[in-house]
């Protein structure tokens, strides 16, 4: 019996001995982990964190079991020394699904019981801030319900019948009485109805609030950055409270690029999710595809032939290259230096894109990975080109962007010391990825828990121990060396063979149970969380999100600074809103 | 590169010029030139919305460059801007901005959808948040299918809207400032208030219907 | 922080111009508007001035690439359009934007189904261009276009019916050649062996029918 296994064993005893009756093991057939009672649910969390150790609450999550009547509130809980999750489930009747809050304990829970909240209609208890996140106060219905209908249904599951064999053509829209995607609750009447006030302040853009306890009469102004600014690289918000030019609060607004992932997935045969996943986080689609094709693979027990995994490798690493000094060039660019720095980054990333556009077909949704393996062979000029940018004209250019940035006085003024995060807050607020990584935590999924064919690479994990803007910067320029490294040893060691596991079909059985695939992406853990009922649909689809996640910290990064750190604080933990909002 | 002056569509093709004084001088309406400026100087909104934004801000980087087209000055202001490039999934939440954003631009102005999600919806058009393409709200001039669309099918796109702009007339541009749109609200669903009677009624058979339905249940336990 | 970093940045910058101006000397007229010159713009060891003089001269899409389907038809001899379609129904099956509508023939006489489309339809405002009806479809018989220039002013032109759908297998050949020779090539081959197998197969009745007439000879002897 390894180590490792005596200790799961002794955290199992600790576990069911110090909580019987109220904690028991999961034994439905394809799931782990354990089911708590909401009562004893604080304090088993905190034994998890205390105690043995489990101080990273990676992924909360809900999922509506209609038939049985349940609703279920899923956490997969890590330590930061590395090693598996720990699964633990909470029970709750559907008609009113009431759980204790784990922000006192996990603060990094926060946004993601407001989603489960918003889109599951989970109440959590004690939650400082319970309200709607992705959709806005006062929308009729929590989507994600089983139950729930959009305006545009047609059918529980795809393939919808509707198209074949007599497919008569229609447009969604000319078979809802509005022509556009919209129904309203019956009785419903929009001129005595008055929209929902408690959020007024934010919704009306510029407000004032007083501030008590001064000499001298001062008030403190909000600021709307966002929606639609250009400092958000997208459609964010950040409502600021200022006192002068000194932000004294920050909220953060999202859900405009809502774009109902998770429902349309729990439509779509587990092969369409394929593609939907490239437009998660649209600068880093390969990633995306690897973590979803990860958790399936799970389920269905295929392991992808030797190629096919250096191939997964090669393109994963290819596109953290691409999106970190995308990252760094529109960081530079939130910091004023307008463009030059930027341009210089994208030039390298339509080398990237060339790439993926001759191996998969697109330059952005590459589509590229099936379940156990990838979807088409690198051809021998690609891989020469590969070879030329990983060998030659990355390393060559990063050395370049270094000596032109990093010892820059201004790079280097703005950034010291900005949006500090000590070790012990990123940890709590479970940051992730080179947000972990720079403020002093060497936590990395390709280390701490690997997967696919990481353990065969010599690489360091890039850590740096400030926490602040600048060091964010720099980790990501650590990174991309790392990567470049692990791209040369990948071509060096490539196989030949098959790149697929089997015959491919265009619709998988997956046998019944969860799974939770989880990958480094450029963004941080990305992580799919999946069930299977064992039939071809995913019964629950939910992505943990790591540019969502990280958003938990950023009031916190904040504070105390002036409105201009705000936006480089922002460009700093680098979002991309089509994971954010989902 | 050509050493030829590349005719940019100036000079009238009802006057012949000299082929010595080509490139010096140039007969032309008053319309042609008046368009002439007005498509070389499309000043695009600094405004993106998903995906197709990181191609958009491809298609402004050096590989494409639509500063050859006049169109590198993005404005993150509407009121300074000609040309709105909807890159993306418009969202139901988003969508009162987006009008807003439309009203505030100064006439001429232009829309631009660009890629299948602003067209019409998209892969995400059975989503409850997503608005099954901005033209239900907003006039659009140019569609540019795809998804994304390329950089090259972008320029593509606003090159035809070139072509449209100079075919108008300054009388047609000037003769009637665009109407301002309503903006919706968001209330249980997305609103329009131009629609609210249509709603009320909608909601009120609905209401009906339920009831009815609730009765025959009752009934039939009965 | 005495501002040498900043000069140093800025060097890199001057260097990057400088850089740019002796690339063009060097490489004179071939640099642009040539194949060669967007083949070296594109390649890894590039320098100086990266921009594809769009639309004078347009970045070769790679033979993968793929943007709204289309469907194959074949041409005979007579110059009839044999679609390769079979109206399975297996794109329909599995395209996740659920854009593909298709009408399945029934035969008149018979009511019975036969395998070509009435009508097939592709709305390419849900389209995501992921491909997957290529891959998966059994009769190469729908592809990606490389064709991407589709802007329009009016949507209604945005649905594609049979008559806009259909390219001939001649255009496929061009913008795809090694996929089209592979598919050939495999076709060609499970043709073979069915010939193969239908040949054995005569070749082990005929025998079996030999041994029959042998036994009967031998019983009635």
């Amino acid at each position: 019996m390894s180590e490792q296994t005596v200790m799961i064993q002794n955290e199992e005893e600790v576990l069911l001995s110090r909580f019987p009756e109220v904690v028991k093991k999961d034994e439905r057939k394809g799931y782990e982990g354990y089911i708590v009672e909401a009562k004893a649910l604080k304090d088993f969390a905190t034994t998890l964190r205390d105690e043995l150790g489990y101080d990273y609450l990676s992924s909360v999550t809900g999922v509506d079991y209609l038939p049985e009547g349940k609703m279920e509130v899923v956490y997969h809980a890590y330590k930061t020394t590395g090693g598996p999750a720990l699964v633990f489930k909470v029970q709750v009747p559907r008609e009113n699904p009431v759980v204790p809050s784990l922000v006192p304990i996990y603060p990094g829970a926060d946004f993601q019981e407001r989603e489960a909240w918003d889109l599951l209609g989970i109440k959590f208890e004690g939650h400082p801030n319970l309200k709607r996140i992705l959709m806005w106060e006062g929308f009729h219905g929590h989507p994600l319900r089983k139950d729930w209908r959009e305006p545009f249904y047609e059918a529980e599951h795809k393939p919808y019948k509707s198209r074949f064999p007599n497919g008569e053509f229609f447009r969604a829209e000319d078979r809802n009485p509005f022509g556009k995607n919209v129904d309203y609750p019956a009785g419903f009447d929009p001129e005595t109805w008055t929209p929902d006030n408690s959020n007024a302040l934010i919704y009306e853009g510029l407000g004032r609030v007083e501030k008590a306890g001064d000499d001298l009469p001062t008030e403190q102004i909000v600021v709307n950055l966002g929606p639609q600014h250009p400092s958000t690289h997208g459609v964010f918000r950040m409502v600021v409270t200022l006192d002068g030019e000194t932000i004294v609060d920050l909220e953060p607004v999202m859900g405009y690029l809502h774009r109902n992932h998770e429902k349309i997935g729990e439509r779509n045969t587990w092969l369409m999710n394929m593609p939907f996943t490239d437009r998660l986080d649209y600068l880093a689609p390969m990633s995306n595809n690897f973590g979803y094709a990860l958790a399936v693979e799970k389920l269905l027990g295929v392991k992808p032939p030797e190629r096919a995994e250096y191939i997964r490798v090669i393109m994963a690493e290819l596109t953290r290259i691409q999106n970190h000094i995308f990252a760094i060039g529109m960081f530079l660019n939130d910091m004023g230096a307008y463009f030059t720095p930027s341009l210089y980054a994208i030039e390298e990333r339509e080398l990237i894109l060339d790439i993926f556009e001759a191996v998969a077909g697109s330059r952005m949704m590459v589509n590229y990975f099936r379940f156990g393996g990838v979807a088409r062979d690198i051809p021998e000029d690609v891989m020469a080109k590969i070879r030329d940018l990983a060998f030659e004209r990355l390393p060559r250019r990063i050395d370049e962007l270094d000596r032109y940035l990093t010892n820059s006085e201004i790079v280097r003024i703005r950034g010291e010391g900005v949006g500090v995060l000590t070790p012990e807050q990123a940890i709590a607020y479970s940051a992730a990825g080179p947000v972990l990584r720079a403020s002093g935590v060497p936590y990395d999924v390709r280390r701490a828990d690997p997967y696919s064919i990481y353990d065969r690479f010599d690489f360091d994990v890039a850590v740096r121990y400030h926490g602040d803007v600048y060091d964010r910067y720099l980790i990501r320029m650590d990174e991309v060396r790392q990567s470049i490294r692990i791209i040369q040893q990948a071509l060096d060691q490539i196989p030949e063979g098959p790149i697929v596991a089997g015959k491919q079909q265009y619709q998988h059985r997956v046998p019944a149970g969860e799974a939770y695939g989880r990958v480094e992406g450029p963004k941080g853990e990305l992580g799919f969380y999946v069930v299977s009922t064992g039939k071809t649909n995913p019964w629950r689809y939910h992505v943990r999100a790591p540019s969502f996640i990280n958003l938990t910290a950023l009031a916190e990064m904040c504070k105390g600074h002036k409105v201009a750190d705000a936006v480089i604080i922002l460009g700093s933990i680098d979002i991309v809103l089509g994971e954010t909002d989902r | 590169m050509s050493t030829k002056p590349k005719d940019e569509g100036l000079n009238s093709p009802k006057y012949e010029i000299p082929e010595d004084l080509q490139g010096t001088v140039t007969i032309t309406t008053l319309d042609r030139i008046y368009n002439w400026g007005r498509r070389n100087s499309l000043w695009p909104m600094m405004f993106g919305l998903a995906c197709c934004a990181i191609e958009m801000i491809c298609t402004a980087a050096a590989r494409f460059d639509f500063a050859r087209f006049g169109m590198e000055v993005m404005r993150p202001s509407p009121r300074q801007s000609d040309v709105m490039i909807v890159a993306g999934t418009v969202t139901k939440k988003m969508l009162p901005q987006i009008v807003r954003l439309y009203n505030q631009m100064a006439d001429p102005k232009y829309v631009v959808a660009m890629g299948a999600c602003a067209s019409g919806g998209g892969p995400f058009k059975e989503g409850y948040n997503v608005v099954a393409g901005i033209d239900k709200y907003l006039p659009v001039d140019v569609y540019i299918p795809g998804c994304p669309p390329t950089p090259q099918a972008l320029i593509y796109g606003l090159m035809k809207l070139q072509e449209k702009i100079d075919k108008q007339t300054i009388k047609e541009v000037y003769g009637q400032p665009s109407e301002m749109i309503p903006i919706p609200v968001l209330g249980p669903d997305i609103m329009d208030p131009r629609e609210y009677d249509k709603i009320r009624e909608y909601t009120r058979q609905k209401a009906e219907q339920e009831a009815a339905a609730a009765a025959e249940a009752e009934a039939a336990q009965a | 922080m005495d501002g040498s970093g900043i000069l140093k940045g800025l060097g890199v910058t001057l260097k990057r111009l400088i850089d740019t101006y002796v690339d063009d000397f060097k490489r004179g007229k071939s640099r642009y508007y040539t194949q060669e010159g967007i083949e070296y713009r594109r390649s890894a060891e590039v320098k100086g001035i990266f921009t594809v003089q769009y639309p004078e001269e347009k970045l070769p899409v790679p033979e993968e690439f793929r943007f709204v389907p289309f469907l194959v038809y074949e041409e005979t001899p007579e110059g009839e359009q044999k679609i390769r379609c079979t109206s399975c129904g297996i794109c329909t099956k599995v395209c996740p934007a659920q854009c593909i509508w298709i009408e399945r023939t029934t035969d008149p006489k018979t009511g019975r189904p036969r395998p070509e489309p009435a009508d097939f339809h592709i709305d390419i405002d849900l389209c995501m261009n992921c491909g997957l009806c290529a891959e998966y479809c059994p009769f190469d018989a729908i592809k990606m276009d490389h064709v991407y220039e589709l802007a329009t002013y009016d949507r209604s032109n945005n649905v594609l019916d049979l008559q806009r759908l259909l390219k001939p297998v001649s255009y496929y050949a061009e913008i795809r050649p090694n996929n089209y020779q592979r598919e050939e090539e495999a076709r060609r081959k499970a043709e073979e062996a069915k010939r193969k197998a239908a040949e054995a197969r005569a070749k082990a009745k005929a025998a079996r029918e030999a041994a029959k007439a042998k036994k009967q000879e031998a019983k009635k002897e």
